[in-house]
């Protein structure tokens, strides 16, 4: 008879995962190339705790010549009982940063997107990133002493033994011998656990995250500051054991404040720069020893300071970075010229290399400020 | 893995089942079985043939089916493909119900490839083919990078479906324009060089008259095969790319003409013939929740399962046949009994427009609840339940595979050798966006600006990529 059946060995073919893989790959580059955008994304900032991330891709999108799903009819088939006027379904939203959008159904969202975690995401981001100035060697020190039972070996102290594996072992040997049973045992059935100290390093960072929260700022400024603290923190946390984030905004006069405060609460009144900045020295006295900590001050402003209060921001700058491993300026203004007396001026006479200046006008501004705080660049080594 | 004992036994259901459809009237290819892992399963799913050639887009189609199945959401129990011999895959974990299923349902397919006028012209070494022209392919990455091919077949299958079904039907071409299409068409006799003699001596035609010949000479559907021969700074690798996906796609065409007819028959044949087969209660049960799975509507809503409405369209053939009305008899001399004929030979003669067309009645648009539906705001509402509107507008739907109607106008528009397309508009209008990106891989296959004539918002467009920007004018 012509009709056969077989059965083939598969366990090497690899076409599929091997094209699967390219795709991956695309899908990496694209990600790569959107990072400015991606890195400002609001589902994405604003997702606590959400461990897949939908990211959209615009240049994955297999594209053809076709109908506008949007302008043209089609038939459906329901379950029975249907009626004119019936809705039958959403079109999902077209805003691409809700990340539910059907891929590819309508125009303007043409995108595919791309299941990423966020540790996957960060990783792309700070791929060639790395900490500048890290002081590695005075902030080590030895969080715990204890022992872990590691390893199992064939000789050892008594107290020590592995029932569990030691009759195991027994078992072993006598099944080969066909007679699988807990009986006679010897020297070569014990086995013995073995232990190591456990010493583990441990390395701090704290940021401190200073915000003007006077009139001048809104919030796409506070959005900005938000999508730049987001990443930041994860890329210490690859870097650091322990990060510390503490927040303190400030318009006249500055305060700890919590999280939640720092980035909604608004402020009227003028802008006085060095209230935050004593306020950050006093939090390193008193806390996060210089010894024990890599402390990285970042300060967000629309650069609107008191005139008579810059002088003293230098002066307050220069102490701060004499002790931290970075202090990073962000000058957010959105829709304004660049040329007013600014802050940014007044630090412009600051040759610390461990000074570093951006200013942001953009959302897309956030990912090459990231860049720029976080480039591989020499710094000399303290003096202390 | 299967075992010895139920390789056997399936070895045993395939005998069964194959006296059994042979006795009912099918005619199948002889078809070879083989019983593979679910990765592999998915593998030939996402590309269509076993050892196709390689691309992002079968990778990225392979994820996506994989991580459905993986997930539970869906699952492929029958391929099959048309060669001859045919050849089904079963998937390795499943039931010997669900595989006696399949069996029956593959050898429904295997007997519409074989019999089908639309499969008529396929190629029946299609795996060979598509494995030769993988490794074609595979050496072009070799010689001139894997980026450049990726990229280029990029540009190719963003139109891998402006191919002409019927370009097997056209007159040989009266010039040397089509060289390779008359060579396909005609083996070379042993006599035919004598009609050669009359050409010998003649100069060829000059560079000047061929340039005023309009090119190509009426409105050209298979805008691949036009690229292949025409395109005026393609390598020759990139020419055999092109021919590359316009052959295989000539290949899946018919299947995509036929997906209701083809799905509907091959669960009608299941149907039966698991009736026939000697089940045990518990396989019963499992045959007809599987059955009724299959044959429900689209959970979506807003598309229709081709397996159900197509076996629906087949019963009711085989019983208005079998049981014609008083009126059908009188008026149409329509004799009874003679349903299984009839399915038989609309099996053979239709495809899923024609079938439709002819077959879809009142009563089954009506059972089968199917209805238009559009955009509203941000709502999917049904508009239409009338059946001949209804039916109308599936028919519309899948005709040309529902894409669009491109042409090639002009090959050498503004004497510039510029590319012009018109879209056949039919009320339906385009996706600019996507229109306009995918006008750019046309560039990228022609070389020189791009022009495409459409309708938006009512207005005859000119839509133009040259190179650098998408542009677009009022035509008037």
């Amino acid at each position: 008879m012509p009709e056969a059946i077989s059965r083939n060995d598969w366990s090497l073919h690899r076409k599929g995962p091997a094209d699967q893989q390219r795709h991956k790959e695309k899908i990496r580059d694209a990600i790569k190339k959107n990072l400015q955008h991606i890195v400002s994304e609001e589902s994405i900032i604003l997702s606590d705790g959400k461990k897949i991330l939908k990211v959209p891709i615009r240049s994955l999108e297999e594209y053809k010549f076709r109908f506008d799903p949007r302008k043209h009819k089609n038939v459906g088939q329901g379950q029975g009982g249907s009626k004119v006027g019936d809705v039958i379904g959403q079109q999902a939203s077209g805003d691409a940063g809700q990340g539910q959008g059907e891929a590819g159904t309508a125009p303007g969202m043409d995108y595919y997107e791309a299941d990423v975690t966020l540790e996957e995401l960060a990783a792309l981001i700070f791929e060639d990133l790395t900490l500048p100035n890290l002081q590695e060697k005075k902030q080590q020190r030895l969080e715990a002493e204890g022992i872990r039972f590691k390893d199992i070996r064939r000789n050892g102290i008594l107290t020590n033994l592995d029932k569990k594996r030691t009759i195991r072992e027994n078992i072993k040997r006598n099944a080969a011998r066909g007679d699988a049973r807990f009986k006679d045992l010897r020297q070569d059935d014990l086995r013995f656990k073995t232990w190591e100290p456990d010493v583990r390093q441990e390395s701090n960072a704290v940021v401190i995250a200073m915000m003007d929260v006077s009139g001048s700022m809104g919030d796409f400024e506070k959005y900005i500051a938000r999508s730049f603290y987001f990443w930041m923190v994860r890329f210490l946390r690859t870097k650091y054991n322990n990060v510390d984030i503490v927040f303190i905004s400030h318009h006249t006069e500055a305060k700890l404040v919590s999280e939640e405060e720092f980035f909604t609460k608004g402020e009227s009144g003028g802008t006085k720069a060095s209230s935050a900045y004593r306020l950050a020295l006093d939090l390193i006295r008193e806390k996060y020893s210089p010894n024990e900590w890599n402390i990285y001050p970042f300060h967000f402003s629309d650069g609107d300071n008191q005139l008579t209060d810059n002088e003293l921001c230098v002066e307050l700058v220069n102490q701060l970075m004499a002790q931290s491993n970075l202090f990073g300026y962000g000058e957010i203004k959105e829709y304004r010229c660049a040329h007013s007396s600014t802050l940014m001026s007044a630090f412009s006479k600051i040759q610390d290399p461990k000074f570093v200046g951006v200013t942001i006008e953009d959302k897309k501004d956030v990912y090459s400020a990231l860049r720029k705080f976080f480039s591989p660049r020499e710094v000399p080594a303290s003096a202390e | 893995m299967l075992s010895d004992h139920e390789t056997q036994e399936l070895g045993r259901a395939i005998e069964e089942i194959w006296e059994i459809g042979r006795r009912l009237g099918l005619d199948p290819f002889p078809t070879h079985f083989e019983v593979v892992p679910a990765a592999i399963m998915y593998e030939f799913g996402a590309y269509g043939l076993p050892g196709r050639f390689s691309h992002w887009t079968h990778g990225k189609a392979y994820h996506q089916m994989k991580m459905m199945y993986d997930y539970g959401l869906s699952k492929i129990y029958e391929l099959v493909i048309n060669t001859n011999p045919c050849y089904g895959f079963l998937m390795e974990t499943n039931s010997m119900v669900q595989n006696k299923l399949v069996i029956a349902h593959v050898m429904g397919h295997c007997d519409f490839f074989k019999n089908n006028v639309y499969f008529g012209h396929t190629s029946r070494q299609m795996i060979e083919t598509a494995s030769v022209n993988a490794d074609r392919i595979r050496s072009y990455e070799f010689d001139h990078g894997e980026r450049e091919v990726e990229e280029f077949l990029d540009a190719v299958l963003a139109i891998q479906e402006h191919i002409d079904p019927h370009v097997h039907l056209r007159q040989p071409p009266t010039d040397n324009g089509d060289e390779r299409g008359r060579r396909r068409r005609q083996p070379e006799g042993p006599y035919d060089d004598l009609w050669k003699l009359e050409e010998r001596g003649k100069p060829a035609p000059s560079e000047e008259e061929r340039g005023r010949r309009r090119l190509p000479e009426q409105s050209e559907k298979d805008i691949l095969g036009f690229l292949m021969a025409h395109a005026p700074e393609l390598e020759e690798w990139q020419r055999d790319v092109i021919g590359i996906v316009r052959e295989e796609m000539l290949y899946f065409l018919p299947q995509m003409q036929t997906k209701i007819m083809n799905e509907g028959w091959a669960s009608f044949w299941h149907a039966r013939i698991l009736r026939e087969l000697e089940l045990t209660d518990d396989e019963y049960v499992e045959f007809s929740q599987l059955n009724a799975g299959v044959l429900s509507p689209s959970p979506s809503k807003r598309s229709i399962n081709p397996y159900y409405v197509g076996i629906k369209v087949w019963e009711d053939i085989l019983r208005r046949w079998d049981n014609p009305t008083e009126e059908e008899r009188r008026l149409l001399g329509r004799e009874p009994n003679q349903g299984l004929a009839k399915i038989f030979e609309v099996r053979e003669l239709e495809n899923d427009v024609s079938f439709l067309r002819n077959y879809l009645t009142a009563d089954l648009v009506e059972e089968l609840d199917l209805y238009v539906y559009e955009l509203q705001d941000d709502e999917w509402v049904i508009v239409e339940k009338d059946w001949e509107k209804t039916r109308d507008m599936l028919v519309q739907s899948m005709t040309n595979m529902g894409y669009p109607v491109l042409h090639v106008e002009d090959g050498d528009y503004r004497g510039n050798r510029e590319l012009y397309l018109r879209h056949a508009f039919e009320g339906r209008e385009l996706d600019i966006a996507y229109a306009e990106k995918a006008m750019q891989h046309v560039y990228k296959l022609w070389g020189r600006a791009v022009h495409l004539e459409t309708v938006v918002d009512n207005e005859p467009v000119l839509m133009t990529y040259d190179g650098h920007e998408n542009s677009a004018r009022t035509l008037t």
